[in-house]
């Protein structure tokens, strides 16, 4: 494993855990999707992390409960991670009122105010702008929090990227950009999409400082949040982590997957997050099998629990149709006198 | 009646762009994924291999920059079919389609023509939730300068986009995403183009005049044959054409039956549905026997839960309560 030298992080037996188990949970979760998609439980487009789980663990390790998480609709795991509880994301793939979007919004739509989870975005690059003003109403408020806007580089190509990029260092806005790079937007190959691939160059444009960062390795994704998060928190304005990574997975259930080479697909895999982590844990005694046995153990029934849950909760009454599109309105002004 | 063969809407879409590509060196395809990956919608599965990239472009996810660029082409003697993912999508976009390919003949005093034709897969019904849900083609059908299309079936989806491309102004398709897999008729071979004008009657019918389009075409027909059944006689007409409106369809079919009933999926406020509404009232207020009515969106962003986006689009049973009501059934 290969921490960066100046920022050493010290992977204590706790954290190590922490790490693995929050990996293992997202992994799990996100099977535990594909089995109620075939089940037809879960419907619509449903979007797999699997393989990119050390982007969200690592990452959401440098944000405090006060900063702000602004995410896609690739997000389950973002979600969980942030502490959305697996029974609520769960009973909102079901589409029931219990869960977190009040099963409005479905798997693309992960929402939780409470934990200043704002989405779940499903129009590529929609989130950047709303994050760009996050941190600008942070900014005017005089509050040092961060705002963690995360997504695809397929997010690279839009207007609103380059837009939103420009506002965010012209204003210096506490924004912590993190693009996780997984090769494809759909069936296009990054370099078939960018004429500069390199996706940190278009931060650094911007003049905004930037990081490209293995995204296969969790406590280097942690440890450049980490130094990132820290940065903007200190109000040096937005930081830009582009991290490499790779979907295992076809990029929704509706694809085919034909587009890449299965022998491109097997190579990342055996660079996996967990495999990878779990070697290394392992090789170096930080923890042992049984400690990763007690993980899927507990992993595993957290999931049964989240499911059972979702099954088990309510749909809500058709009567609710048109509630939460607008808020209630407070009592009107007195009309002015003639 | 001449032969006819059974494919589906995908089919029939690939093979009206497989015709164009054959028959006009000047018509290439462009979108976000139509090459290696076939389309979102597999209609262009196949195409690349037979045209290579030149003629199947894939683009980035540049909603704005590749279709103001098929704008360009077309006005550049090009003949661009330029495929926006969804409809949804396509608000990126906006900015290009309504400000430069909508106003550009008429600010340039005529000079300028726009021979773009813009497809996109529109509506609700996938359970897809809000952002991927949208009915947003009366946008399009408000905006002076666009033809706007919706072909309903197998048959339209095979021959609009020839017609489309023969037009010297900016076309957009709009081709309803639950339609892709259905199958029907088209002509077994020799030409397939049709008109882009005229609304059609799908069903002949003497007490109440249905109109509608797109996606919602085959729930309307659907609910003809169950009010058949209660001896309510339905004519059921196919809009295809959103912008111009075939008002001589339109008000013919209603002078005959003296009811209007509209099924559109968009929002009720603001809707195409009421446009139609409009102009029965000022053109066919006295053959009315029954106030006109709709049967639209309900008003609010269309939810994930297979029950709730059912209540909130127009559904056979829906259209068959809201037919009976005006006949005071
Ligand atoms: C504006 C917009 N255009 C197109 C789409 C359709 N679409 C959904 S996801 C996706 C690929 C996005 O790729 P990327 O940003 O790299 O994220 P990834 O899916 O790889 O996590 C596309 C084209 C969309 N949702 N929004
Ligand atoms: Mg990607």
């Amino acid at each position: 494993m290969s921490a960066p030298a100046p920022h050493k992080v010290r992977v204590t037996r706790e954290h190590a855990r922490e790490l693995l188990r929050q990996m293992i949970l997202v992994r799990r979760f996100e099977e535990a999707c594909v089995e109620q998609y075939g089940a037809q439980k879960i419907r619509g487009f449903l979007h797999l992390y699997i393989g990119e789980e050390a982007n969200a663990v690592g990452v959401m390790q440098a944000l405090t409960p006060e900063d702000a998480v602004v995410a896609t609709y690739r997000e389950h795991g973002h979600a969980l991670i942030r502490g959305i509880p697996a029974t609520a994301v769960m009973a909102e793939m079901f589409g029931k009122a219990a869960g977190c979007s009040r099963g409005r919004g479905g798997s693309m739509h992960l929402f939780d105010a409470s934990r200043r989870f704002y989405g779940g975005n499903a129009i590529v690059g929609g989130g950047l702008p709303l994050a760009v003003g996050l941190a600008l109403a942070d900014k005017l408020r005089g509050l040092a929090r961060v705002t963690c806007c995360i997504f695809g580089e397929g997010a690279a190509a839009e207007g609103e990227f380059h837009e939103s990029l420009n506002l965010a260092a012209l204003w210096k806005l506490p924004v912590l950009f993190v693009c996780e790079n997984n090769r494809y937007a759909m069936g296009t190959a990054i370099e078939r999409s960018e004429s500069v691939p390199d996706i940190r160059r278009h931060a650094e444009v911007y003049g905004i400082a930037s990081e490209t960062v293995d995204g296969m390795n969790v406590v280097d994704v942690e440890v450049a949040a980490r130094r990132a998060a820290e940065a903007v928190r200190a109000g040096e304005g937005p930081r830009f982590l582009e991290n490499h990574t790779y979907r295992f997975r076809a990029h929704s259930m509706f694809d085919p997957d034909l587009y890449r080479d299965k022998a491109e697909v097997e190579t990342w895999k055996k660079r996996g997050p967990i495999v990878r982590f779990s070697q290394w844990v392992l090789e170096t005694g930080t923890l042992h099998q049984a400690d990763i046995d007690a993980i899927e153990a507990e992993t595993a029934q957290t999931i049964a629990d989240a499911v059972a849950f979702a099954e088990a909760a309510p749909p809500e009454p058709v009567e609710d149709l048109l509630r939460d599109v607008y808020a209630p309105r407070p009592a009107a002004p007195e009309p002015p006198a003639p | 009646m001449s032969a006819t063969r059974r494919i589906t809407y995908r089919e029939a879409v690939r093979e009206a762009l497989r015709e164009a590509l054959l028959r006009d060196p000047r018509v290439f395809l462009m979108g976000e994924d139509v090459g290696r990956y076939g389309g979102a919608y597999a209609c262009s599965s196949g195409l690349l291999a037979e045209f290579g990239e030149e003629r199947i472009r894939d683009t980035p996810l540049s909603e704005s920059a590749f279709v103001g660029a098929g704008i360009g082409a077309a006005i550049g003697g090009m003949r661009p079919i330029v495929e926006v993912m969804t409809i949804n999508f396509s608000l990126l976009a906006l900015d290009q389609i309504v400000n430069n390919a909508a106003t550009l003949r008429h600010m340039s005093g005529g000079q300028i023509a726009v021979p773009v034709v813009i497809r996109m897969a529109t509506g609700a019904g996938r359970q897809l939730a809000a952002q991927h849900s949208h009915s947003l083609e009366c946008w399009y059908a408000h905006v002076p300068g666009i033809r706007a299309v919706a072909p309903a079936t197998i048959a339209d989806a095979r021959g609009m986009l020839w017609t489309a491309l023969q037009e010297p102004n900016p076309v957009v398709i709009f081709e309803h995403a639950t339609l892709y897999s259905d199958e029907g008729e088209v002509p077994a071979g020799g030409e397939f183009a049709v008109d882009i004008d005229r609304a059609a009657i799908r069903r002949a019918g003497a007490d109440l005049s249905l109109i509608t389009y797109g996606g919602s075409l085959k729930k309307a027909l659907a609910a003809a044959e169950t009010l058949a059944g209660e001896r309510i006689d339905c004519e059921v007409i196919d809009l295809r054409t959103l912008r111009p409106l075939d008002e001589e369809t339109l008000l013919a079919s209603v002078r005959r039956t003296h009811r209007a009933l509209i099924v559109d999926e968009g929002w009720r406020s603001g809707s195409l549905a009421g446009e139609i509404a409009a102009r029965i009232a000022e053109q066919a207020f006295f053959d009315l026997d029954a106030p006109v009515r709709r049967v639209c969106s309900a008003e609010v962003p269309i939810p994930y839960p297979r029950h709730l986006e059912e209540a909130a689009t127009p559904q056979v049973d829906t259209i068959v309560a809201a037919a009976r009501g005006l006949m005071r059934r």
